[in-house]
C-alpha cells in the first residue's frame, strides 16, 4: 500500500462524498426543467444536510440501540462501497477487499439495517416500509448479481477494477451481452435507489412510499446521515454502471496523478449525462403498484440471464 | 475420543440414577458434558491434521467387531459435533427445569446417548457399526423430540420423524448392501477396494442420496423437519438442526467421494438441481411461517439445499476432471456446514430463551424483546445477520465461495450444462436474497417493535449458562466470518482426502481470500469490517464534536397519527404476505374470508405444503387401504389361520420342489 495509492483512495472517497449530493441536486434540476417548473438551486441537497445537522434530534421513547446505530452503519457501508467502486481509478489499495459480489453484500447489509431500524419503533408505516423495501430488495438483488456475472464472464473476474481494465482498455469490441445487461442494470438501479417506476423520492403519500416510510421516524443528524447515504448509494450505483458500460476515462492504476486529475472531470460529465437520462426515464413513466414490481424486476432478471446466455452462445 | 464417548454415556447413567435431582443434573452433569465436548473438539482439531487412525472394538456380535477409523473427514464433522454440543450442553445447564413431561434424568440420559451415537456414526468404519450408531441416534433423538409427550401433536410429530428416519435407514442399509459388491465384506476398507459394474454405482449413489436425504431434509423428504423441530425442546432442536443434519451430509460425502471413488456427471447435475430446489422451497416456506421454530426449521431445509447443491457442483467438477474448481465447491460446502452449525444452533437456542421468558412460540404474540432481553437479542442479531448472508459475517463467506464456484463453470465440456449453470447461480442468488427477507422478518417481529402482548413486559433475560452459550456461538460466527483464510487452510485437509487437491495459497495472503487469483476475485472481511467501523467511529466523533448534541426523547411520530397500538405493526403473516403472493403456486392456501354483512368478521389464512398433499396423503391412503384389505383376511378364527398356514406350506413345497 503506497502513499500515493492511499491518497488517491482518499481522494476518490472525498469526491464521492462531495459529488453525491450534487448528483441528487442535478437530477432534481433536470426533473424541474422537464416538467416546466422553476428548479430549486443545485446546492439544495447540501443545504438540507447542513440544516438537518443543526436541528435537535428527536428519538422515539421505545427506540433501541439498533435505531440509533443504523444511520452510522448505513453511512459506513456506503462509504466502504465508495472506496471500492472504481469511479476515478483502478488498482486502488482497498479495491481488493471486496469484489462485485461482496459489494452487493455490502448494499444488502445497509438495506437490512435500515429495514430493522424501521421495524424498531413499531409503527404501522415503519414496518410497511421495511416489508416493501425487503420485497423490492429480494427481487432486485439476484438481477443485479446476474448483471455483474455477465460482466465478470467477459473479463473472467468478479473484481471491478479488472472488469474495468478488460472492458475499457482493450480494443473496442461490441459485446451484445452487455446490451442486455445494461438495460437490466438500469431497471435494477431504478428499483434499488427508490426512483420512479418502483418508488417516488418526492412522495409523502403514505400508501405508496417505500424508502420514505422507513425513515419517517428519523430526524436531524440521523436523517442527515441517511439522506447523505442515500445520495452516496445513487452515486455508487451510477459509478458501477459507468464502470461496466462506459468505462472510458477511468485512470488505470493509482499512482498517476495526472490521469486521476483528468478522470475527475470525465466522471462529472458522465454523471451529468447519467442524471439527465435518469430524469428522462422518471418523467416518461409513472409509478407502478407495488405488486407490479415483480414483473418489472423479473423482466430485469430475465434480461440479465439472456445477456449471460448470449455471452455463452456467442462467446462475447 | 472413545474416552469422551464413554464419559458421555457415564454422565447419562448418573442422570438416570437420580432422575428427579434437577440441581445435580443441571449444575454438574451438563457442564461436565460441555467440557467433554470441548475436549472432543480439541481432539478432532488435532486429528484433522494427523494421519488416519483405526481401531477394532471387540463389541457387538461375535465375528462382527466394531471397526472405528478417524480421518480428516470424520475429524471435521467431529469438530462440528464437539463445538455444537459444547454450546448446547452449556445452554441446557440453564435450560432444563422441572416440567410436566419427561423427568430431567431421562432427558439427560437420552441426550447423552444421542450425542455419543452421533460421535460413533462419524467414527464407524464398517456398515454394521454405522447402522447400529445411526439407529441409536435416530431412536434417542425421537425420544428427545417427544419429551413433552402429553400433547397429541408432539406425539404425531415424533411419529412422523421416526417413520421417515426408518425409511431412510432402509435405503442406507440397501446402499451398503450394494456397495459391498458380492464380497460379503462390510467394512468401509473393503468397500473402497470393490469396483462396481454397470448400473450398480448409480443405484448405490441414489440409495445413499435418498437415505441420507431423508435425514438431512431434502425434498420431498423434508416434511418431518417443520414438525419435529417445534415439538422438541429448544436445545434438542438446536442439536438436531445444527449437528444431526450434518451427519447426513457426512454420510453423503463419505459414500460419494470416499467409497464410490469417481462420481458421474449426471449424478452431480441431479444433486445440484435437487439441492437448489430444496433451498428455494425451504426459503420460500420460511417466509410465510408464523411459528418461530418452524420458521427456523424451514430455513434449515434451505441451508441443507445450499450445502447439497455445493456437493452437486463438486461432483460435476470432479467428474469432468477439474480438481481446482471442485476444491472451491467442496470448500464452500464444508464451510457452509460449519457456518450453519454455528448460526442455526445459536438461533434455536435464542428461541429457547425467548420461549422460557415468554412461553410464546407464535410470532404474532412477541415483539419488543430487545428491551427486556438485551443479551439474547444481541447474540441473535449476530446469528440473524450471519444467516442472512451479510458481510462481514460467516454466512456470506460460504455463499461467496459457492457463487465463485458457479462462475468458474464456463470451462465445462458439455455445453448444455454450461448453459444451465448460470441459471443455477441465479437461483442461488435468489435464495440468498429471500433468506435476508426471512431473517428481517424473524428478528424484526420477535425482538423489535412494540410488544404485542402485555405479558411480554415481564420477560427476563437468559441466565449465565445460557448467555455463555449464546455469546460463544455469536463469537464463533464472527470469527468464522473474519478469518476465512485460516479456516480454509484447515478445511484443505478434508479436500485433500476427498479430492486429492487443495485450495490453499492461490495468491491470497492471510488477510485476503482469493481462491484462484486476486485479480480474478478477492474478498477480505477484516478490511471491510475495519473500513465500515472506522467510518462509523469517525462520523460519530465528527458529529459529536461539531454538533450541539441535543437529543429529545418523545413518542413516535408516525405521520402524526394520534392512536397507535401494537396491533398496527406488521404481523408475521403480514410481513410474509408479498412473498406469499409472488410464490403463490408453491403454496396450498386455505382462506377464510368474511362476507360483507358479517357482524364479527374473521379473516384467516392457512398455508400448507403442497408436497404433503401430493405425495404423502396418497401414500398414507394407500397404506390404509392395504391394511384394511389385509385386515379382511384376519378373521380371528383359528381354523382360518390354520388354512392359511396349510396353503402357504403347499405353495412353498410347490416352489421349492
Amino acid at each position: 500500500m503506497t502513499l500515493t495509492g492511499t491518497l488517491s483512495q482518499l481522494l476518490q472517497l472525498a469526491v464521492a462524498l462531495l459529488v453525491a449530493p450534487l448528483l441528487v441536486g442535478w437530477i432534481n434540476q433536470c426533473r424541474a426543467w422537464l416538467t416546466n417548473r422553476s428548479a430549486p438551486p443545485l446546492t439544495l441537497p447540501y443545504r438540507t444536510i447542513v440544516k438537518l445537522f443543526h436541528k435537535d434530534a428527536i428519538v422515539a421513547s421505545n427506540a433501541s440501540p439498533i435505531f440509533r446505530l443504523t444511520p452510522y452503519v448505513v453511512f459506513g457501508a456506503q462509504c466502504c462501497a465508495a472506496l471500492i467502486v472504481p469511479s476515478l481509478a483502478t488498482d486502488l489499495p482497498f479495491a481488493t477487499a471486496a469484489d462485485a459480489i461482496a459489494l452487493v453484500g455490502l448494499f444488502a447489509l445497509a438495506r437490512v439495517f435500515l429495514a430493522l431500524a424501521a421495524m424498531d419503533i413499531g409503527t404501522a408505516f415503519g414496518s410497511l416500509g421495511a416489508r416493501r423495501e425487503m420485497f423490492v430488495g429480494f427481487l432486485a438483488e439476484p438481477a443485479l448479481l446476474m448483471v455483474l456475472f455477465t460482466a465478470s464472464l467477459i473479463s473472467g473476474s468478479t473484481s471491478l477494477p479488472t472488469i474495468v481494465e478488460t472492458l475499457g482498455h482493450r480494443d473496442l469490441v461490441i459485446y451484445p451481452s452487455l446490451a442486455f445487461a445494461g438495460v437490466a442494470f438500469t431497471m435494477v438501479s431504478l428499483a434499488e435507489n427508490a426512483r420512479v417506476p418502483i418508488d417516488n423520492p418526492a412522495t409523502h403519500l403514505e400508501l405508496t412510499m417505500i424508502h420514505e416510510a422507513m425513515v419517517l421516524e428519523y430526524s436531524a443528524r440521523h436523517l442527515a446521515l441517511i439522506e447523505w447515504a442515500a445520495a452516496l448509494k445513487l452515486f455508487n450505483y451510477s459509478c458501477i454502471g459507468l464502470a461496466l458500460f462506459v468505462p472510458f476515462g477511468i485512470a488505470l492504476g493509482s499512482n498517476d496523478w495526472l490521469a486521476i486529475a483528468a478522470a475527475t472531470p470525465v466522471l462529472l460529465v458522465k454523471l451529468a449525462g447519467g442524471g439527465l437520462g435518469l430524469a428522462l426515464i422518471e418523467m416518461g413513466s409513472a409509478k407502478m403498484r407495488i405488486f407490479r414490481a415483480p414483473e418489472f424486476l423479473g423482466t430485469a432478471f430475465l434480461l440479465a440471464v439472456l445477456g449471460m446466455l448470449v455471452n455463452r452462445l456467442l462467446g462475447a | 475420543m472413545l474416552i469422551v464417548v464413554a464419559a458421555w454415556l457415564a454422565l447419562g447413567l448418573i442422570g438416570i440414577a437420580r432422575p428427579r435431582d434437577l440441581s445435580l443434573i443441571a449444575r454438574a452433569l451438563f457442564p461436565a458434558s460441555a467440557l467433554m465436548s470441548l475436549v472432543l473438539a480439541a481432539l478432532a482439531l488435532a486429528a484433522l491434521g494427523a494421519a488416519p487412525q483405526t481401531l477394532v472394538l471387540p463389541l457387538g456380535l461375535p465375528d462382527l467387531p466394531f471397526h472405528l477409523r478417524i480421518d480428516a473427514l470424520s475429524a471435521f464433522f467431529l469438530f462440528v459435533l464437539g463445538c455444537g454440543s459444547a454450546a448446547v450442553s452449556c445452554f441446557s445447564a440453564g435450560y432444563f427445569r422441572s416440567s410436566a413431561g419427561t423427568s430431567p434424568g431421562l432427558v439427560c440420559v437420552q441426550y447423552h446417548v444421542f450425542v455419543a451415537a452421533m460421535a460413533l456414526v462419524l467414527l464407524a468404519d464398517d456398515a454394521y457399526a454405522f447402522m447400529v450408531a445411526w439407529e441409536t441416534m435416530a431412536l434417542s433423538s425421537f425420544f428427545l423430540v417427544i419429551t413433552d409427550h402429553r400433547l397429541a401433536e408432539i406425539r404425531r410429530a415424533g411419529f412422523l420423524y421416526l417413520l421417515i428416519a426408518h425409511v431412510g435407514a432402509i435405503a442406507i442399509l440397501l446402499c451398503f448392501g450394494v456397495l459391498q459388491g458380492s464380497t460379503g465384506d462390510y467394512t468401509f476398507g473393503g468397500m473402497r477396494t470393490v469396483t462396481l459394474a454397470g448400473a450398480w454405482p448409480a443405484v448405490a449413489y441414489f440409495l445413499a442420496l435418498f437415505g441420507f436425504g431423508a435425514k438431512a431434509g431434502l425434498l420431498p423428504l423434508h416434511v418431518w423437519l417443520p414438525e419435529a423441530h417445534p415439538a422438541a425442546p429448544s436445545p434438542v432442536s438446536a442439536l438436531m438442526s445444527g449437528v444431526m443434519i450434518k451427519t447426513a451430509i457426512y454420510g453423503m460425502l463419505r459414500i460419494t467421494f470416499d467409497l464410490l471413488h469417481q462420481p458421474v456427471w449426471w449424478w452431480g447435475a441431479v444433486t445440484l438441481a435437487l439441492g437448489l430446489l430444496t433451498a428455494l422451497y425451504g426459503v420460500v416456506f420460511a417466509t410465510v411461517q408464523t411459528d418461530m421454530k418452524r420458521l427456523l426449521a424451514w430455513s434449515s431445509i434451505e441451508n441443507v439445499g445450499i450445502i447439497v447443491s455445493g456437493m452437486g457442483l463438486a461432483m460435476l467438477f470432479t467428474a469432468y476432471g477439474k480438481p481446482v474448481f471442485a476444491t472451491i465447491a467442496m470448500t464452500a460446502l464444508l464451510y457452509h456446514t460449519l457456518n450453519h452449525a454455528a448460526f442455526k444452533t445459536l438461533l434455536f437456542l435464542a428461541t429457547g430463551s425467548v420461549l422460557h421468558a415468554t412461553r410464546q412460540r407464535s410470532l404474532g404474540r412477541l415483539g419488543g424483546l430487545i428491551h427486556h432481553m438485551p443479551w439474547v437479542a444481541g447474540a441473535a442479531l449476530v446469528g440473524t445477520l450471519a444467516l442472512a448472508g451479510l458481510p462481514p459475517l460467516n454466512g456470506f463467506v460460504s455463499e461467496w465461495l459457492l457463487l465463485q464456484a458457479f462462475l468458474f463453470t464456463p470451462s465445462l465440456p458439455q455445453s448444455f450444462v454450461n448453459m444451465l449453470v448460470p441459471l443455477a447461480a441465479g437461483a442461488l442468488a435468489l435464495v440468498a436474497a429471500v433468506s435476508a427477507y426471512v431473517m428481517v422478518k424473524f428478528y424484526g417481529v420477535v425482538f423489535l417493535g412494540q410488544p404485542r402482548e402485555p405479558e411480554l413486559a415481564h420477560a427476563h433475560d437468559a441466565g449465565a449458562y445460557e448467555r455463555t452459550a449464546l455469546c460463544a456461538l455469536a463469537l464463533g460466527c464472527v470469527a468464522l466470518g473474519l478469518l476465512p483464510v485460516q479456516v480454509i487452510s484447515a478445511l484443505d485437509r478434508v479436500n485433500g482426502l476427498l479430492l486429492g487437491s487443495t485450495a490453499g495459497g492461490h495468491g491470497g495472503s492471510w488477510l485476503l481470500l482469493a481462491p484462484i487469483d486476486p485479480d480474478r476475485a478477492s474478498y477480505s472481511p477484516i478490511v471491510v469490517l475495519l473500513v465500515v467501523v472506522a467510518v462509523l467511529l469517525l462520523t460519530l466523533q465528527i458529529v459529536h464534536r461539531y454538533y450541539h448534541g441535543r437529543l429529545r426523547v418523545g413518542p413516535a411520530w408516525d405521520c402524526g397519527f394520534p392512536l397507535q397500538t401494537a396491533r398496527m405493526q406488521d404481523t408475521a403473516e403480514g410481513f410474509g404476505q408479498p412473498i406469499r403472493q409472488v410464490f403463490e403456486p408453491f403454496f396450498r392456501i386455505e382462506r377464510v374470508l368474511p362476507g360483507p354483512d358479517d357482524a364479527a368478521p374473521r379473516y384467516a389464512v392457512k398455508v400448507g405444503d403442497r408436497i404433503w398433499f401430493a405425495v404423502y396423503e396418497p401414500i398414507a391412503r394407500a397404506v390404509d387401504a392395504t391394511a384394511r384389505f389385509v385386515g379382511r383376511i384376519q378373521q380371528g378364527r383359528i381354523a382360518a389361520y390354520l388354512i392359511y398356514s396349510f396353503l402357504t406350506l403347499l405353495a412353498l413345497l410347490f416352489l421349492a420342489r
